[in-house]
């Protein structure tokens, strides 16, 4: 499934997903396993003040962006690493198949970036002859399968070992096997064969210090350091906004980052890369790239309220905690991003149109927003997106482009009358106490809010009107349903 | 206009004005109040929580306790470094037993002139480090020319030698400490644990692409040994 095509066709793709028991038990275990972990690491943490210096480092680094942008190029530069600048993902995609092409390139091996599916990469370097293969345990599955990610730090999490075994045994001869090691393992053989012949490899970056010109990336399996590592020449893709000022800035991130995702204390690896292979040194790439993807970026940078979701390190807590992504799973959404992260960033880089149905897909229960380590309002940012849509609020005009599209003729008129209604008494009570009378012709069924729900019934008599007998001194009129 | 010019461009003309940077107070992730012992005990936690190894040993004779747990291990090449005294002292080690060591290797050539022998041969790789973070159970390495990127990454096992009094509290205070920012080396690392996954259903694996195990060798001595300590900044 290439997906962001797709979108639009949430609501069926989320029916499928809560039929189907296999995707709910997968998500489920899962998620429940993460909110756990993620509590334990925590423990002893004043975790108010981590989350507000994690926001605050984010913040400081947003403020002074275009500097830091500069900066950051300046150092790299010096460092020996070339930087490149992209507006939209096809340019982005276009810069590194000439890079590769310049260096006769084959075979691309990529370690874990979210950029890089938002750019749909993969597919884009194939259709030019470039084979892209996956190298992050989870991404390697998911690419076997031809499905994209179903979360942004466990690919795979939908599938569960026994659909795991019989995929690696159709596409790669592997044995079928419940035995989670004897699998890795051979995961593990199959792409060391591929490392060692790997003309580049592709990486992603998690953080990128403009201070010293160093790009930070942390993993688990060890298959970001290599491919960082053994190929000629090391690619790195990154959204404009990864950068942080002084390399002391990622400090409070680093202890934020991996205890939010997974609940681990530390990654196995943070691989802190500054410059290619030096003329004495024995390995490492010879040529280390960074391109620095736009694609919506600065139009979220321009709105002050906007501005925060650009703070998110893509630690996928908000989704680990998100009632409605446990529930419908991450494939649902159509987007590279799935999650409450999705449904804020997502209309940005395809579209409020295209995304319209997202920022609607929440109950706004808050969790998110709670779990959140650099304290990104996600709820309230969800609001936002939805009163743009609707062109909901005329004291704030909407400001993103493609505002507006969910906005009804019909909806807006009930709305306008309402608000005329409220502006005159009279016909206000008027109007009431008519309908209050006339609650027997109430229609039961109230369009999508009565799917899975009863419909509010009307009061026999209006709040006016039970005030002023209460005033009377007549007890209350029992309200019937 | 280029890409570059356009995007510096639409960030400074921002719609909402500029913005107002925050003050940094990194007490949280910084003050701690640690005596030796504990950083000692709190780094041996950790970095078991996550499967690895730790051994304390004395310096005066801590290539006989590495002798035998590559014996133990079966390992038949071991990666050694050829300039830091970690590698000359494995060198004197091996020159004056009566057992068996392992075949001793030096990482001499570029990785393309051996990367096969690297990938399919050589079992165990020791490395010296600069350092380790207590609360988070981290290793810190700048791989050099003597000890390569690869060496802790490529053979199975990876032993790291870690000096008692170079227990950090925290990672900042390592950074700050050794004044990272003043100029970082073409990679710098924090290991903490073999390679690790739980792509698949969440079941913990080790030794997905790196190192199955790690072994940390804790240099510890009683009367202080000057001559290792010279050698390892
Ligand atoms: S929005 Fe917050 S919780 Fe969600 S991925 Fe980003 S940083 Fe993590």
């Amino acid at each position: 499934m290439t997906t962001d095509t797709a979108v639009r066709d949430f609501h069926p793709r989320a029916h499928a997903a809560l039929n189907n028991p296999q995707i709910r038990a997968n998500f489920r275990k899962a998620m429940d396993g993460l909110m756990s972990k993620r509590q334990q690491a925590f423990e002893g943490w004043a975790l108010d003040t981590l989350r507000e210096q994690g926001a605050k480092a984010r913040l400081r680094a947003l403020a002074k962006l275009p500097e830091l942008l500069e900066q950051l190029e300046t150092q790299l530069t010096a460092n020996g690493i070339q930087v490149h600048w992209a507006e939209s993902p096809d340019e982005a995609c276009r810069i590194i198949r000439e890079i590769c092409e310049a260096r006769g390139a084959k075979s691309v091996i990529k370690g874990k970036s979210m950029v890089s599916e938002e750019m749909h990469l993969n597919a884009y370097l194939e259709a030019h002859g470039i084979e892209a293969l996956e190298s992050d345990l989870g991404e390697y599955i998911v690419q076997m399968a031809e499905e994209t990610p179903s979360h942004i730090i466990m690919p795979a999490i939908h599938k569960n070992t026994g659909e795991i075994s019989e995929l690696m045994h159709h596409k790669t001869g592997t044995q079928r096997s419940q035995d989670v090691e004897y699998l890795t393992a051979s995961a593990r053989q199959q792409l060391r064969e591929k490392f060692m012949r790997a003309d580049v490899g592709l990486s992603g970056v998690n953080f990128a210090v403009a201070e010293t010109g160093t790009l930070c990336l942390v993993e688990n399996e060890g298959n970001g350091r290599m491919t960082t590592t053994v190929p000629p020449c090391h690619i790195a893709v990154t959204g404009i906004e990864k950068v942080v000022e002084k390399l002391e800035d990622i400090t409070p991130l680093l202890a934020l980052l991996p205890r939010s995702a997974t609940g681990q204390h530390i990654t196995t690896y943070v691989n802190m890369i500054s410059g290619p292979r030096q003329p004495e040194e024995r390995d490492g790439p010879e040529a280390v790239h960074l391109v620095l993807l736009d694609n919506g970026r600065s139009d979220i940078y321009q709105d002050d309220e906007l501005l925060d979701t650009l703070r998110c390190i893509r630690c996928g807590a908000c989704m680990n905690h998100c009632p409605v992504y446990t529930r419908v799973g991450g494939h649902t959404y159509g987007t590279t991003y799935p999650g409450p992260i999705g449904k804020i960033l997502m209309p940005h880089l395809i579209g409020l149109d295209e995304g319209r149905h997202l920022p609607s897909a929440s109950s706004l229960c808050g969790a998110c927003g709670e779990v959140c380590p650099v304290k990104i309002p996600i709820p309230k940012l969800l609001v936002r997106l939805r009163r743009e849509a609707v062109d909901g609020d005329q004291l704030h005009p909407s400001q993103m482009s493609g505002h507006g599209v969910k906005r009804q003729r019909f909806e807006v008129m009930i709305w306008q009358s309402w608000a005329w209604l409220n502006q005159h008494p009279r016909l206000y009570r008027l109007a009431t106490r008519i309908t209050t009378r006339l609650r027997k012709l109430q229609p039961h069924r109230l369009g999508a809010w009565t799917r899975y729900r009863t419909a509010p019934r009307l009061a026999p008599k209006t709040l006016h009107e039970q005030m002023s007998e209460r005033q009377r001194g007549k007890p209350l009129a029992e309200v019937k349903r | 206009m280029t890409a570059r010019q356009r995007i510096l461009q639409k960030l400074r003309e921002r719609r909402g004005g500029p913005l107002k940077a925050p003050a940094a107070d990194l007490a949280i992730v910084s003050e701690r109040d640690w005596q030796p012992e504990e950083k000692l005990a709190l780094f041996t936690q950790m970095i078991e929580s996550v499967q690895g190894e730790v051994h304390r040993v004395d310096r005066t004779h801590w290539c006989d306790e590495l002798a035998s747990l590559l014996a133990q291990r079966h390992i038949q090449q071991l990666l050694i470094p050829r300039q830091h005294t970690v590698g000359q002292q494995i060198r004197d080690a091996a020159d004056q037993a009566y057992s068996a060591w392992p075949r001793l290797r030096h990482y001499d050539q570029t990785i393309e002139q051996w990367q096969p022998e690297l990938f399919h041969e050589v079992d165990a790789a020791i490395t010296s480090t600069r350092g380790a973070i207590a609360e988070t159970g981290s290793l810190i390495l700048w791989p050099t020319q003597d000890e390569p990127r690869l060496a802790s990454l490529v053979p199975p096992l990876h032993i790291a030698v870690l000096e008692a009094d170079q227990v950090y509290a925290t990672f900042h205070e390592a950074i700050t400490t050794q004044q990272w920012a003043n100029g970082m080396p073409t990679n710098a690392l924090l290991i903490s644990g073999p390679s690790k996954t739980a792509d698949i259903e969440q079941t913990l694996a080790y030794g997905v692409h790196g190192p199955k195990a790690l072994l940390v060798l804790i240099l510890e001595s009683s009367a202080p040994d000057a001559s290792y300590k010279d050698n390892i900044q």
